[in-house]
């Protein structure tokens, strides 16, 4: 197979040299070129547009979010939007909650899944391979299987309202980085351990001062995808968090857009949305508030999300 | 490294040794996955048994659990009007959004798999909205989608009578569209798994195929496409599987309206569950849903057989 490839670059080469490129192929080559680059501008645009929209809204008069033709520039540019944002309900709660969970999350998952993860790689015990099965099992359960029996669950400890059903099982490892750190020890060489090993190193000082040193791009994708994950989660923080203090900002997102829009919020049966016209700039400026964390994480952390996401294809 | 000669390791002490010794020396890899067992068993095994027997009840958490059988299936399947719309809007919203996200995608990322310069500015551009909270897409794309909004003022700039403007989130015709169409927002997930699959194909066969006289459309048809079909399977799989759980875009936008026209399985459940406090029957939903879901993947692993083209020669 591979003398075959050397054959065939050669054969092209030769050819090339042989024959210049006609006239045709080649503008047909420049053609296709700005085709391709006016596509992808085009598709930069309209997909970077909604960003552009929704700080350009949150600057600007009510008056002026809908008007036709529409108002590119916010003129006046009303920084105050922001000032009234934060007075609309406990948005210093939110963001602490946020911060709270957020930072927890990044830490004690990575941790823990760091350790789970060194066991099922570097150990084998009776049942070691039934749990892995077990592991990779939880992996194809949709979150929404577990979401009523762990609402009855939690209120059942009195935990809801507080941030423990959040916390608590970040302490625990989370399957899907377990799987994914423990396929990265497995490239790690044994004789790295035994070395150590034979020095009389602990499993502890193998785990932590040998094999961690050796995985710091896994280590930071499984942070890096964990911070976003752990931000943008919405749907548990809204089944767990009814008082507004007690709320992350994703939720607190959400009971803004919903009660504080113009009055009537969801109708009494619950079943029409309102048009939230009246706050669209103070929502527009919340919404920035809740990208803004993702967005430095992403030019901090670029190629950990790139190959995070390609090696494993969640969405963050 | 592998100039160490290996030496059978000394450490390991002659049977017997103390019991603590001989406990390790079977069951230490035990004591390092304990956290991902307790996690199991707390929040994977214990709730999936305990929401088995939710659905077979009826309990509105304050009183008492009452022992229904099989009813509230029956209910779902044979009277539940809404749940028979939710699961028709479900899979309609399901299909167009993978087939959408999928194709713009896979569009994106062969146009950046062209030897683009920039190529990281680009993919950032169509990468952020995948980790923008989905809150704040849901937000951004009701000020677009608004009757009086930017898409509309484009839509009536390119010539579409003012009478027939959509009026998107508050129509019924239109809630569905508009939901799809911010969902295709979201394609950055899917775009940098293609390009890592694209990347992986082997250049020789391109080379190979040019000397055979292929143009880019049979090199595309021929080569590309059937080595990027393990790749497009895994977006499918993942792909259906997500978006049949799709929640938040719909809750924030519409909240299933109007006239239930974007009510979606998962919305039903909350509501049933958090709204009206039907633990039973939200229990049920959640079974339901786990069952169609379970059906439409082992579908397309049948499936795969006929189209997935693994070099290797195995599925999986």
């Amino acid at each position: 197979m591979r003398g075959g490839a050397a054959v065939t670059t050669l054969t092209t080469s030769v050819q090339t040299i042989r024959k210049p490129v006609p006239l045709a192929v080649r503008s047909g080559r420049v053609l296709k070129t700005v085709l391709t680059y006016l596509a992808l501008l085009l598709g930069c645009v309209i997909y970077i547009f909604p960003f552009f929209w929704m700080v350009t809204t949150s600057l600007k008069t009510v008056a002026n979010i809908y008007l036709d033709p529409p108002q590119w520039i916010p003129a006046p540019a009303v920084w105050a939007n922001y000032v009234e944002m934060w007075k609309v309900g406990k948005t210093g709660n939110w963001l602490i909650n946020s911060t709270v969970v957020t930072g927890v999350s990044v830490v004690a998952i990575t941790a823990s899944s760091t350790v789970v993860a060194y066991g099922f790689s570097r150990f084998r015990w009776p049942g070691s391979r039934v749990q892995f099965v077990l592991l990779l099992s939880t992996l194809m359960l949709p979150g929404h299987m577990t979401i009523i029996p762990k609402y009855v669950m939690f209120n059942q400890v009195g935990w809801l309202d507080t941030l423990w059903p959040l916390i608590v099982p970040t302490l625990f490892g989370a399957p899907f980085f377990i799987f994914l750190l423990r396929q990265f020890f497995q490239t790690l060489p044994r004789e790295l351990d035994e070395a150590a090993r034979m020095d009389g190193a602990s499993s502890f000082y193998v785990l932590t001062r040998v094999l961690m040193p050796l995985s710091i791009p896994a280590l930071s994708t499984v942070a890096a995808l964990t911070f976003v994950s752990s931000w943008t989660d919405f749907f548990e923080p809204l089944v767990y968090l009814g008082r507004p203090e007690s709320q992350t900002w994703q939720v607190g997102l959400f009971w803004f857009r919903t009660f504080t829009t113009g009055g009537s919020g969801y109708s009494a049966g619950g079943t029409e949305a309102s048009d939230p016209s009246n706050t669209m700039h103070l929502l527009m400026g919340a919404s920035v508030v809740s990208i803004t964390p993702m967005v430095i994480a992403f030019f901090l952390a670029q190629k950990q999300f790139i190959q995070g996401v390609a090696l494993t294809g969640i969405k963050g | 490294m592998a100039s160490v000669t290996r030496v059978e390791r000394p450490t390991q002490p002659p049977a017997g040794g103390s019991g603590y010794r001989r406990f390790m020396r079977t069951w230490e890899g035990q004591i390092w996955v304990l956290p991902f067992l307790i996690r199991f068993l707390l929040f994977y095994a214990g709730p999936f048994v305990y929401s088995f027997i939710l659905g077979m009840g009826q309990w509105d958490i304050v009183g008492k659990y009452a022992f229904v059988g099989l009813s509230n299936y029956i209910e779902l399947v044979s009277n539940d009007q809404v749940f028979a719309r939710a699961v028709v809007n479900t899979l309609v919203y399901s299909a167009a959004h993978v087939l959408g996200t999928v194709f713009l995608g896979l569009l994106a990322a062969l146009l950046l798999n062209e030897k683009v310069r920039a190529v990281s500015v680009f993919r950032t551009i169509f990468y952020l909205p995948s980790i923008t909270p989905g809150v704040a897409t849901a937000i951004i794309w009701i000020s677009l989608l608004h009757p009086q909004g930017i898409i509309n003022s484009v839509l009536l700039w390119m010539g579409v009578p003012r009478a027939d403007l959509p009026t998107w989130f508050n129509s019924t015709t239109w809630a569905m569209p508009a939901l799809i169409v911010m969902s295709l927002w979201n394609i950055g997930t899917i775009m940098i798994i293609l390009l890592a699959g694209l990347q992986s194909v082997p250049q020789h066969l391109y080379e190979a195929a040019s000397v055979d006289g292929a143009n880019w459309r049979h090199r595309l048809r021929h080569v590309t496409l059937p080595m990027l079909t393990p790749s497009l399977f895994f977006v499918l799989i993942v792909g259906v599987i997500g978006s049949m759980q799709t929640f938040s875009s719909a809750l924030v936008t519409t909240n299933g309206g109007p006239a239930n026209s974007t009510m979606l399985v998962l919305l039903w459940l909350y509501r049933q569950g958090f709204d009206f406090y039907q633990m039973g029957y939200a229990a049920a939903i959640a079974w339901v849903l786990f069952v169609v879901i379970m059906i439409f993947t082992l579908a397309q692993f049948w499936l795969a057989r006929r189209w997935v083209y693994y070099e290797s020669g195995s599925v999986l």
